[in-house]
């Protein structure tokens, strides 16, 4: 097996960039006595892999949900590029947007379109003046860079669920986002392709220093990805640092996430 | 909220032309052989159920009039709108409600693309514009069936049963009942959107989201119909 260097970077380098996403005291509720945010805080900075790990329905979804838009918040600033995004108009907001890449957990695929058309649909509508030899060119290179050239006129249908991430990950990439989200990344896949999963994510995190957040249960993931790691529990942080730092941290309840 | 959207969003650009002509096919194209047979049937039967009574007062050679009548003022345009809800408002609002619970519309949206402009105004305009078409084409292929019907049990020309048909007809006829059909395709594809796109969470949701689509534009047909004839009644 290929060994991998792990992505962990300079604390110290790190401290020193400014944040690209910085979440102020957000709070989030579904209906009446079901808070799922409770003012939450959290930077993620320039070129850093933060991972939040937490139970089911601790938040972590609804967190990045709120970064790109998709959930509004009930209260709290997020700050993405230095831009408050429950400020800003539409137009504003899709082209914030395009910065940010979001690969979902099924991958959500356009199921009516093939995995050509899936790259081509988001890169023509924010690139009108290339060329179809240029737009052609570069979804094949983004395919190739996520191992899947041949899978180009295959329908989402006929992909495995590897497949299917791989290829989510590359419509994400042909926008060339400054910043990943990843949600849940690696469920529901075979140990072997989460493993190659997290490699993928990890050598589009050096190839495009991107800055990624990914949610996941996966601990392997978290350790070969992740610069940081926060631990969300009912809504807030309740314990954050390096993989081997939480490891061995005196919480027995934060232990067993690593267990 | 959702009905205001539309109005505000088919104005701005950009226009997804592209999109907006393949729903054409899929809601228009696509459903002529269903609307074709259910029109072909409607006139046939038509006309054989009612040659009995207008024999009974020699009124035979009203026959053509009749079915030309009854099928464009208010059986094929009903008729046809009701299969359009079942086979097209289903189709919507299961299609995009699939799309939701699968994150597909969300990814959209993260995409920097505006998915109520993509999914939503380009069928809604498809509906609009092909539904009337449609019932345009039931009416012809209804009027067709109805000289067939006259034919089984008697014999008369191509030519004279059409110009008994185009000379019973007046433009009171036609307009209103032409008019009503883009307020059903309207409706149809308003509806089946609506579900879809507002769909919630989970598998059972998609089968939701088409049965209701399907019945409330059923019921939503009966009631713009039911308008449409006080209205033409008001007015002519």
């Amino acid at each position: 097996m290929i060994q991998i260097e792990t992505n962990r970077k300079n604390n110290g380098i790190l401290n020193t960039i400014a944040p690209v996403i910085s979440i102020n005291g957000l709070h989030k509720s579904f209906g009446k006595g079901n808070e799922i945010l409770k003012g939450l805080d959290l930077t993620v900075k320039k070129g850093e892999t933060l991972v939040i790990l937490g139970k089911s329905g601790s938040g972590k979804s609804i967190t990045i949900k709120c970064i790109v838009g998709l959930v509004e918040p009930d209260e709290g600033e997020i700050n993405v590029f230095g831009s408050d995004i429950n400020t800003l108009d539409t137009h504003q907001l899709n082209a914030l947007r395009i910065r940010i890449g979001f690969l979902f957990q099924n991958a959500a695929l356009y199921d009516s379109m093939t995995v050509r058309q899936n790259l081509e649909f988001p890169l023509k509508r924010h690139s009108p003046k290339l060329s179809n030899k240029e737009v052609e060119e570069m979804i094949k290179e983004t395919l190739e860079s996520v191992g899947l050239a041949d899978a180009i006129d295959k329908m989402p249908s006929e992909l495995s669920g590897g497949m299917r991430k791989r290829i989510g990950l590359a419509r994400t990439l042909i926008l060339k986002p400054e910043i990943i989200l990843y949600d849940e990344p690696t469920t529901g896949l075979d140990t072997i392709t989460s493993r190659e999963i997290s490699e993928l994510i990890l050598d589009i995190q050096k190839k495009h220093k991107t800055t990624s957040i990914i949610i996941t249960h996966d601990m392997a993931c978290a350790k070969l990805t992740g610069d940081r790691l926060v631990i969300l529990k009912d809504g807030v942080i309740v314990a954050e640092g390096q993989y081997e730092e939480l490891e061995q941290n005196e919480d027995k309840w934060i232990r067993s996430f690593f267990l | 909220m959702f009905t205001a959207r539309f109005f505000k969003e088919v104005f701005k650009s950009p226009y997804e032309i592209k999109e907006f002509i393949k729903q054409c096919f899929n809601i228009g194209y696509k459903s002529f052989p269903l609307v074709g047979i259910t029109g072909f049937i409607m006139g046939l039967v038509l006309t054989l159920q009612s040659r009995p009574t207008l024999a009974e007062f020699g009124a035979e050679s009203w026959l053509p009039g009749m079915v030309a009548l009854s099928l464009i003022r208010e059986i094929a345009p009903v008729i046809t709108a009701l299969i359009c809800a079942g086979k097209i408002g289903s189709g919507i609002g299961a299609e995009l409600g699939s799309m939701k619970v699968t994150e597909q519309i969300d990814a959209m949206e993260v995409s920097g693309i505006n998915p109520y402009k993509y999914l939503v105004v380009t069928r809604i305009l498809a509906t609009t514009l092909m539904v009337p078409l449609l019932v345009i084409f039931a009416d012809a292929i209804g009027i067709f069936g109805g000289y067939i019907g006259i034919n089984i049990h008697g014999d008369v020309s191509f030519f004279r049963y059409f110009s008994q048909v185009l000379s019973s007809l007046d433009f009171v006829d036609i307009l209103p009942a032409t008019i009503k059909t883009f307020f059903f395709g309207f409706f149809i594809g308003l509806i089946g959107c609506y579900n879809g796109y507002n769909a919630a969470n989970g598998t059972e949701s998609v089968g939701k989201a088409a049965n209701t689509a399907v019945v409330s534009a059923s019921l939503t047909i009966f009631i713009i119909d039911m308008l449409a004839v006080q209205l033409t009644d008001l007015f002519y």
